[in-house]
């Protein structure tokens, strides 16, 4: 195996890469994408650990991460869509009212 | 040979997650983010993780990201391309993220991580199960309900208003 | 791993992966001609004595045909589709045991090419990617009738995936494990010891959305050629055509290959040699699908969607209930 600290630089990469891209891009789905990159490398993590300090914990708590992330999407894009059927638009920086 | 496969799909998961981030086409982007999981999923093999590499590609690739691309299909022109992805902070942005990385990864590198030796025991998915059902009981039960009531508000939010316009 | 451990592996992938493709090419024969029985009609007969050579001359048909990409299609994507709908489609047959494991010049062979302990979830993984062929081909078109054959397909394929998954998480109770040559080892021995008769809803369920998920009829919506033309590969000829052609088939067998192992037992009987079992059996559910394929009308696609939503998916919730329940009590 991979020393531990391999997954760890690569969780960071990606977690950066994330942070990135929901700091940087306007398109709300593009943002979506990013923020399950970042959930993504906190699982791999998680991964790490558990597999080093033989413990299932870790990957019991990847488990539960990526259920919240399939409900997270789930209401997620349903208001995204929802936005667009109001506005036409999903681009973060348009959308800044709070009422329409 | 671990090493190596290791490598392979880490370079493949942050590849294609900077094509992710900077695609100029939204589809092009969840393909790539597709790319990605795939690679993690690779990468929880190796850690000897079938059991979560298989329900990473399950969840993440069948169905996120599939819902994503449902939701580019529905929100975008088809062949929209070229229109401008970016804010006006993008300089700002790039530059506190490489910052926040470079810190991370110094934090990394000084860190010592507790590293026990030994193998975890060979029937994996039975131990995650006991675990989920014993020590993580209600973490479980509490995310069941987190689902439900995300099924709801999902159809809630995302259906029609019957007198809206038809479009 | 030793060298002849190695080659033994080659030679199963070999073996099972050139049966497969003789076992696609000729459960379309089987179709075209099963299909024309029920229709009083004939069939192709013409190649080969009974017709036995027709799939080699569709196959160097379409093999000769122009392969032909739309102006303004995506190039990449539009070659990567039919690849991934065929791949997807013939891995997933990987974890499937033929037989049981066999002994010969000292080496204990599995007939499987590999037997993951998490070999369920591995299929349905493959299937879930199998959506992304559909999705692809449909966008890559460039084509309004490809599109909506497209966005149909997945939504249709991630609606029936849900109810395909939890039909089988009954048997999976009551087995203990995602290993398939485990569960079909649990179901030797006697009749009654098929999970088709402990789990004779989940059976049902299963092989309804299992249908489904191969886009066969009465779920053929993707490609409802009276309203699409002809779905998500409208636009493609030749051997591009052929893969999907291919996926779909393979789809078939590995699905029926699954039911047979799931509640029917899979290689174990009486009498004949285990892989002889598992033929008859995959060979039956084929007949299955051609029957259902040649007597039941197309699905309305709010009908079909109802169907999977309100019928199928709280009744496999209801069966894993019941099933709950029934192993509480008997303890």
């Amino acid at each position: 195996m991979a020393p531990l600290a391999n997954y760890l630089v690569l969780a960071a990469i990606l977690f950066a890469l994330g942070v990135w891209g929901v700091l940087r891009n306007r398109n709300a789905l593009i943002i979506f994408m990013c923020i399950e990159l970042m959930l993504n490398a906190v699982n791999l993590t998680f991964m790490g650990f558990s597999a080093y300090l033989n413990d299932y914990s870790g990957q019991v708590f990847v488990f539960l991460i990526m259920a919240v992330a399939a409900a997270e999407v789930a209401v997620g894009l349903a208001i995204i869509v929802s936005i667009f059927r109001h506005k036409e638009n999903v681009n973060v920086d348009e959308i800044n009212v709070m009422k329409w | 040979m671990n090493l190596l496969v290791f490598y392979i799909l880490a370079i493949l998961a942050a590849g294609s997650a900077i094509m992710v981030v900077t695609m100029k086409n939204i589809f092009h982007s969840a393909l790539f983010l597709v790319l990605t999981f795939f690679s993690v999923a690779g990468i929880y093999v190796l850690l000897n993780a079938e059991f979560l590499a298989a329900v990473q590609v399950l969840i993440y690739v069948g169905a996120i990201t599939i819902l994503m691309i449902f939701a580019i299909m529905l929100t975008h022109q088809l062949f929209s391309r070229s229109l401008r992805q970016v804010n006006e902070q993008v300089i700002p942005a790039s530059l506190i993220t490489f910052i926040f990385f470079v810190l991370s990864v110094v934090a990394l590198a000084k860190t010592a991580w507790p590293v026990s030796g030994g193998q975890l025991p060979e029937d994996r998915i039975f131990e995650i199960g006991k675990l989920l059902m014993s020590e993580y009981v209600i973490p479980f039960e509490v995310v069941s309900v987190v689902l439900l009531v995300a099924l709801v508000g999902a159809i809630i939010i995302g259906r029609r208003e019957k007198s809206g316009d038809t479009k | 791993m030793t060298l002849t451990l190695i080659i033994i592996q080659i030679i199963k992938v070999i073996a099972i992966f050139v049966g497969l493709l003789t076992a696609i090419a000729y459960t379309t024969l089987f179709e075209r001609r099963m299909v024309a029985f029920i229709q009083g009609r004939v069939g192709p007969n013409r190649v080969g004595p009974a017709g036995l050579f027709q799939p080699i001359a569709d196959a160097i048909k379409l093999l000769f045909k122009e392969e032909f990409i739309p102006d303004k299609a995506n190039k990449v994507l539009f070659s990567i589709a039919p690849l991934l709908s065929f791949t997807t489609a013939a891995m997933a047959i990987a974890v499937i045991p033929v037989g049981d494991s066999i002994t010969i010049g000292g080496y204990q062979i599995d007939l499987v090419i590999s037997d993951l302990n998490v070999g369920i979830l591995y299929i349905f993984a493959l299937s879930s990617l199998a959506v992304y062929g559909i999705v692809l081909a449909g966008w890559s078109s460039n084509s309004k009738y490809s599109l909506l054959g497209g966005l149909r397909s997945s939504a249709q394929m991630i609606s029936y995936e849900i109810g395909l998954g939890l039909s089988v998480v009954g048997v999976l109770m009551l087995s203990g494990t995602f290993s398939i040559a485990e569960i079909v080892r649990q179901q030797s021995g006697s009749i009654l010891n098929w999970y088709f008769f402990k789990q004779p809803i989940a059976f049902f369920l299963f092989f309804v959305s299992a249908i489904a998920e191969s886009n066969r009829i009465p779920f053929d919506l993707p490609e409802a050629e009276s309203e699409l033309v002809g779905g998500y590969n409208t636009e493609y000829a030749g051997m591009r055509f052929g893969l999907f052609y291919l996926a779909e088939y393979c789809n078939m067998i590995t699905i029926s290959a699954l039911a047979a192992s799931l509640f029917f037992g899979g290689w174990s009987g009486p009498f004949l040699p285990p892989i002889i079992w598992f033929l008859i059996k995959v060979v039956i559910f084929l007949f299955v699908f051609v029957w259902v394929r040649g007597t039941l009308p197309r699905f309305r696609y709010d009908q079909l969607m109802r169907f999977g939503w309100l019928a199928i998916i709280p009744l496999t919730l209801v069966n894993i209930l019941i099933t709950g329940l029934v192993m509480v009590l008997k303890g």
